[in-house]
């Protein structure tokens, strides 16, 4: 270490590797894994999420929840960015997660048309 | 860089509690099961030092939701990997649950063991994975320590430290900044750092801890302080009982030193440091300064007198600063936050936080870090759950052999250094000991100052003889051959040593036995008077028990635990005990359901 400002770039790098224990404050991927979700495919769009995470280097948080009961529309994916609604999509496929992830996620915008359901911030 | 996201990360406690209730094979399975459901690449599990809650373990945390589940054995792996890791269901049956209630605790931060603490020194324990410099890096690591070097005087780190408050942790309290000045003054060409982490009061396990769940913690505290007093050499005087602290501690020290976090030119500032553990044979008298200092010369570990004080004539001759482990470790969050910060933490003679280890008769066994001046009800009921198996507090023994016995009647005592010393305790190194109304408290006063005579090093007489015939006085009260005017003699006897002895094993081995005789005198006179031991702990006490024939059911408890067969009767008839056999144990007073058996009173 020749440097303090060597020590803090290379803590701004190594941050990322323990920030999924530290999860307040950022955005939230959460993936329906109840039975109806696994048997819809959403181990694929789990792991589909897990990949764009990686490949963008985000600091996002990647979690999982259960059925909520539209079961009808599995696989669900939910975006909760901090202070704004969580924004509900259906019937995702593994090639609309980079779309989401991209338009959403990174650029704030709702992808209105895989979009099914909005819960206020501080709903369930 | 190479780094790796996954989405989420399993933490398995392996600190010394967690790994001897078998959590290195949770962790071992943890690794196979993830691979069986083909999770590795998503999952990281890691390795953390002490969470604290030793009662709970094996302690597995699931972040990012931050899940804590307890006591997991090998079995509810397979659970927590298919149901939580792959399917993002929490394994209800696997998570705390709050004495008393029914109600389980999912989130970590809602329990209340860990609400009520506030964690500067074990900040990183059971958060991070010890043996790793970049994970200590990437929570604010050796930034203070950057500071320190590159931004700041040697001198203006002493003045923060000394506005900071902080007071040496290792039980005597000294001002730290204070201690590091006098050193930094003294003239010389070599100057020392020692960190004493010889913990060895029974019960007390805060440096261990510490040292093995945030070793680089307490590294870059060091390389701080010798900056301070311009020493470019340190040790690490741990106890080799210790193994597992001194692994994560060589782990640290190659780590710093391959980050340029130690040798030569540190942070580009041109100051040099170099630290290396010297391990101890576990000698209680080691952990006194000069005894330390003295092993590490190669010598026989004894003390010698003081002035001078290590900081004019320590290790070799040369001026040395020693201080604590916990004290160590309070620095580099000064440095960072500033002494104002932390001076606003704790009480205005005792700033900061303790670290405290809670043993005894008390449901949630572990390492506890409170503000100074928490009183020790908060600390007993709201942190530690209460007294097990609803029995009702008696006393807490409060540093370790050295300290005292601090009773029911003063448990709102805020905790900080003037005010444990006010009631004749003191704050120790933080071993706090919670005894229920079971215990006896002439037979633990004997248990502790057995403990301090068989460590006595022998130099001084007033220690070796004095604590000897102490200990010869209490015996023979616990065997119900005291005599009128032993509780005078042990007070004489007891004053003698603590003013005479030639370093604080002496001079504090009488506390556990004064303050006992202070708030307890009526139990040595019942021992003494009526050769009787009022909470029924010292054997062959008094006169044999006897049975009330009309309370008595026949239920036969009675006589499945006499160890001696004194019991005899027809069942569902009352009972009688040979009074030619009973040994006075006391076992079957204990056993009886409707309290039929007790001794019989004799008086003289």
């Amino acid at each position: 270490m020749k440097s303090l400002q060597e020590l803090r770039e290379l803590r701004a790098e190594l941050e990322k590797e323990i920030s999924a224990r530290n999860g307040e404050g950022k955005p939230k991927i959460i993936i329906g894994m109840g039975t109806c979700g696994i048997a819809a495919g959403a181990r694929d769009i789990l792991q589909a999420v897990s990949q764009e995470v990686r490949k963008r280097n985000l600091d996002v948080i990647t979690t999982q929840t259960g059925c909520i009961g539209m079961c009808e529309q599995e696989p669900l994916i939910d975006i909760q960015l901090p202070g704004q609604d969580r924004i509900t999509y259906g019937r995702v496929t593994a090639k609309d997660v980079e779309r989401i992830v991209v338009e959403h996620v990174v650029n704030g915008h709702v992808v209105e048309e895989l979009a099914i359901a909005r819960l206020e911030e501080g709903g369930i | 860089m190479n780094s790796k996201l996954y989405r989420s990360h399993v933490l398995v406690c392996t600190g010394t509690g967690c790994v001897s209730s078998g959590s290195n094979r949770i962790k071992e399975i943890m690794v196979a099961k993830l691979e069986e459901f083909g999770l590795q690449d998503e999952i990281k599990v890691v390795e953390t030092g002490c969470h604290g809650f030793c009662e709970q373990g094996p302690i597995v945390i699931v972040y990012p939701e931050g899940v804590f589940y307890c006591r997991i054995q090998t079995d509810d792996v397979h659970a927590i990997v298919e149901e939580h890791l792959l399917k993002g269901r929490i394994v209800q049956r696997l998570l705390y649950t709050e004495g008393g209630t029914q109600a389980r605790i999912p989130a970590y931060s809602d329990i209340d063991f860990y609400k009520k603490q506030h964690r500067i020194v074990l900040a990183n324990c059971g958060r991070i994975n010890p043996e790793s410099i970049k994970e200590y890096i990437a929570v604010n690591g050796y930034e203070a320590c950057g500071r320190a070097l590159t931004e700041m005087t040697p001198e203006e780190v002493i003045v923060e430290v000394k506005e900071s408050g902080l007071r040496g942790r290792g039980g005597a309290g000294f001002p730290t900044g204070l201690k590091w000045e006098f050193t930094r003054r003294t003239p010389g060409d070599q100057r020392y750092l020692i960190c004493n982490a010889d913990e060895g009061d029974p019960g007390a396990f805060m440096d261990r801890s510490l040292l093995e769940g945030d070793p680089h913690r307490i590294i870059e505290g060091m390389i701080i302080a010798a900056y301070a007093i311009g020493a470019d050499e340190g040790y690490i005087y741990v106890r080799a009982e210790y193994p597992l602290a001194i692994r994560r501690l060589e782990i640290a020290i190659e780590q710093a030193r391959e980050y340029g976090l130690m040798g030569e030119d540190i942070f580009g500032s041109g100051f040099n440091f170099n630290l290396k553990i010297k391990k101890g044979a576990g000698a209680f008298v080691c952990g006194e300064e000069t005894a330390l200092m003295a092993s590490i010369e190669g010598q026989r570990g004894m003390p010698r007198p003081k002035p001078p004080f290590p900081s004019v004539s320590g290790l070799w001759g040369k001026p040395t600063n020693i201080n604590n482990v916990e004290t160590f470790g309070n620095i580099p969050d000064i440095i960072r936050g500033g002494a104002e910060a932390y001076r606003a933490i704790g009480t205005e003679k005792s700033t900061g936080t303790k670290v405290f280890a809670l043993t005894g008769k008390i449901n949630n066994t572990g390492l506890v870090e409170v503000p100074m001046g928490m009183s020790l009800r908060e600390i007993i009921y709201e942190i530690g759950g209460g007294i097990s198996d609803g029995r009702n507090l008696k006393a807490v023994q409060i540093g370790g052999p050295s300290g005292g016995c601090i009773p029911v009647e003063l448990l709102d005592l805020p905790i900080d250094y003037e005010s444990l010393r006010a009631v004749g305790a003191m704050m120790g190194s933080g071993g706090m000991v919670v005894m229920d109304d079971s215990t006896c408290m002439v037979d633990v006063a004997r248990f502790f100052l057995a403990f301090t005579q068989s460590e006595s090093c022998g130099k001084c007489t007033p220690c070796r003889e004095g604590t000897k015939r102490m200990l010869e006085i209490l015996d023979r009260l616990c065997s119900g051959e005291g005599r009128e005017g032993d509780i005078e003699l042990l007070e004489e006897l007891g004053k003698h040593i603590i003013t005479t002895s030639l370093c604080q094993l002496g001079g504090s081995a009488p506390n556990p036995v004064l303050s006992t005789l202070k708030y307890f005198r009526a139990e040595y006179e019942a021992h003494i008077k009526e050769r009787r031991c009022p909470a029924n702990v010292c054997d062959g006490m008094g006169a044999p028990y006897v049975i009330d024939e009309a309370s008595c059911i026949g239920c036969t408890a009675c006589t499945r635990v006499c160890p001696t067969g004194a019991i005899s009767g027809v069942r569902k008839q009352p009972h009688v005990i040979d009074p030619r056999l009973c040994m006075i144990c006391g076992a079957c007073a204990d056993k009886c359901p409707v309290n039929a058996i007790a001794q019989e009173r004799r008086v003289g």
